[in-house]
């Protein structure tokens, strides 16, 4: 049954198609599999034994009938628990909506509800998405498999750790400011950030409405590709949903295996942004961020560096637009419909005023209350000129030096986190250190543009993870897929297998199921 | 750029409706006062005629057709609600004392 849990999307796919096994067998062996190393892990915040085996009869029954719903019909899949799910909790890693169980289905999940993927359950994640590190869930970090003192990056840990070991195939993550790429960096898996309306946001709990974007984690970048298609494209329902087709994005992985296979990269153009990289960046994830480029140049790639100068400033901008947009969506959870209803103690018949600001200082960890109360002050008359409107503006420079740069370049590529995975609880309650792991991945945030996380290799110095991120115009997520494919051809084949056979092995439970 | 202080953080806390305790103050003022210093670089970068962003990409108003749709019913709506009664959600007192 382990075999099972081992196989990527695609090949377990092409098992279901040629019926070698079934999804009721794929989707047991991948809860098996939960039930004997979440305990170590705590990938899934809720497991939905009975709702995944019962989807996945369903799937075979389709099957039977020789009429799939999508190629990944019966496919299983885990959810970050940020996204609304009709019969399952949706928790946001926080106290403040404990077992509140949505009466919708997120247009991501009613996607992928309508393609077959039986949905194994919830993942763990920094509450409200607002973190690096998983740490700041309320029920307890998730660890990373490949060292469990470690963090497994953040915000979305969950998904990364159970993609990562092998609890699911596939995984959907969101991404505000690095919170799909960064965990796939620290954890040997792939993760991307679609373009910004490229997939709907009906249903995914705004943190920063301007800059959150759900997207595909897995294990290869064909993979991705297939998770990615299920899930975009236009929705009615979300106004920022962009009203075009997404561009063929399985053809461009496929494509992209082909060109690593044959080493044929001629006439690509690679832009190495020059600021996202150097003294800030630990040695072994340089050295290995430096091998992959050398990789793409060997199979004819060209590589300039290109200067991205405002880019400096992203991290500023992005601590005052994210806690800015964070102040006003988190507003709602005010104890009235829905969520934690606290009675403030000591005082006789509290005003709903009182109620609410007991609940919200019940209910809110450190973290978010800290950047509640940055972003009222970033938008508070006096400061909003000097902060949130500068950052506003520092944005417009920073889609400049995106567009200056795309003429230079088919894709730009860095370092996708400046570091491998830390200790858990070396960083929780220093939030500026914490904050400079998203140093790279955030300016395609605040830029809508799409980027890419797939394994470069292990430090030398730690043996952990290390990132390669790819960027690319916005619309163009073809191009990660191409590119990030063919370097993924290029290093499995330098490796002589995938990164993640090199993950130690997990001590597994007896099953309880 | 003035530092913020612990009344500033009390002030604010209030305005985002969150009883702050003392401790929690003590906590959380100092940080936010090194976070406000790494990031008050920002007012000097861009000049008067940059035009600022709010969206990365173009944003348009969207409409759809004004025809009748199926929504939550009121048990789904009131499915996670504190407090409910007489299909309504049911909420402590919302004007002073009477």
């Amino acid at each position: 049954m382990s075999d099972l849990t081992r196989r990527t999307a695609a090949e377990l796919a092409d098992a279901l198609a040629s019926g070698e096994t079934t999804s009721v067998e794929v989707t047991s062996a991948h809860l098996d599999r939960i039930a004997g190393v979440d305990h170590d892990l705590h990938s899934f915040l809720h497991v939905d034994a009975e709702g995944a085996i019962s989807a996945a009869r369903e799937s075979d029954a389709r099957r039977s009938a020789g009429k799939p719903a999508s190629a990944l019909d019966g496919v299983p899949i885990a959810v970050k628990d940020i996204l609304t799910t009709i019969g399952m909790p949706t928790t946001c890693g926080s106290r403040i909506l404990e077992g509140w169980v949505p009466p919708y289905d997120a247009t991501v999940v009613s996607r992928l509800k309508a393609a077959g993927l039986p949905i194994l359950g919830k993942t763990n994640m920094d509450e409200f998405a607002m973190g690096s590190s998983t740490e700041h869930s309320a029920y307890g970090p998730t660890h990373n498999p490949w060292d469990l003192d470690r963090i497994p990056g953040g915000s979305g840990g969950g998904s990364a750790a159970a993609v990562s070991s092998f609890e699911a195939p596939l995984a959907i993550g969101t991404d505000t400011g690095g919170s799909i790429r960064q965990p796939g960096a620290v954890t040997g898996t792939v993760g991307v950030k679609p373009t910004f309306g490229g997939v709907s946001r009906y249903g995914l709990v705004a943190l920063a409405n301007s800059l959150d974007q759900a997207g595909p984690v897995a294990r290869t970048i064909l993979d991705a590709a297939l998770l990615h298609e299920v899930i975009g494209g236009h929705d009615p329902l979300d106004s920022t949903s962009i009203d075009q087709p997404l561009p063929p994005l399985v053809e461009a992985a496929r494509e992209g295996t082909r060109q690593g296979a044959a080493r044929d990269l001629s006439g690509l153009r690679i832009g190495v942004v020059k600021e996202l990289g150097g003294d800030g960046y630990q040695a072994g994830v340089r050295a290995r961020f430096d091998e992959s480029v050398q990789l793409l140049v060997d199979a004819g790639a060209s590589v300039v560096e290109v200067s991205c100068p405002h880019f400096v400033h992203a991290l500023a901008a992005y601590y005052l637009i994210l806690p800015s947009e964070a102040s006003s969506n988190l507003a709602k959870f005010d104890a009235m419909r829905y969520g934690l209803r606290v009675w403030p103690e000591g005082i006789e018949s509290p005003s709903a005023e009182e109620v609410m600001r007991a609940s919200r200082d019940a209910g809110f960890g450190d973290e978010v209350k800290r950047r509640i109360i940055l972003g009222t002050y970033a938008l508070s008359s006096g400061y909003y000129d000097a902060y949130y409107g500068q950052a506003q503006k520092v944005r417009t420079l920073i889609s400049r030096d995106f567009d200056a740069a795309f003429e230079q370049a088919d894709v730009l590529v860095s370092p996708t986190a400046p570091t491998t995975a830390f200790k858990i609880g070396e960083k929780v309650d220093d939030p500026v250190s914490m904050y400079l792991n998203d140093i790279a991945t955030i300016p395609a945030n605040l830029a809508g543009v799409p980027g890419l996380s797939l394994p470069s290799g292990l430090a030398d110095e730690d043996g952990l993870p290390t990132g390669f991120q790819i960027l690319a115009p916005a619309m163009a997520d073809d191009r990660l897929y191409r590119v990030g494919a063919a370097l993924e051809a290029m290093l499995i084949h330098a490796w002589g297998g995938p990164l993640l056979a090199r993950a130690p092995e997990l001590a597994q439970k007896e099953s309880v199921r | 750029m003035p530092d913020i202080t612990r009344e500033e953080v009390a002030h604010l806390a209030d305005l985002a409706r969150i009883d702050l305790s003392d401790a929690e103050l003590d906590h959380l003022a100092p940080q936010l006062a090194v976070i406000l210093d790494s990031i008050k670089s920002i007012s000097e970068v861009a000049a008067d005629d940059v035009p600022p962003t709010s969206h990365a990409l173009p944003l348009t108003n969207v409409f759809r057709e004004d025809v009748v749709r199926p929504g939550l019913t009121a048990e789904q709506a009131l499915s996670g609600a504190p407090q409910v009664e007489q299909q309504r959600f049911s909420v402590p007192r919302i004007l002073g004392e009477l």
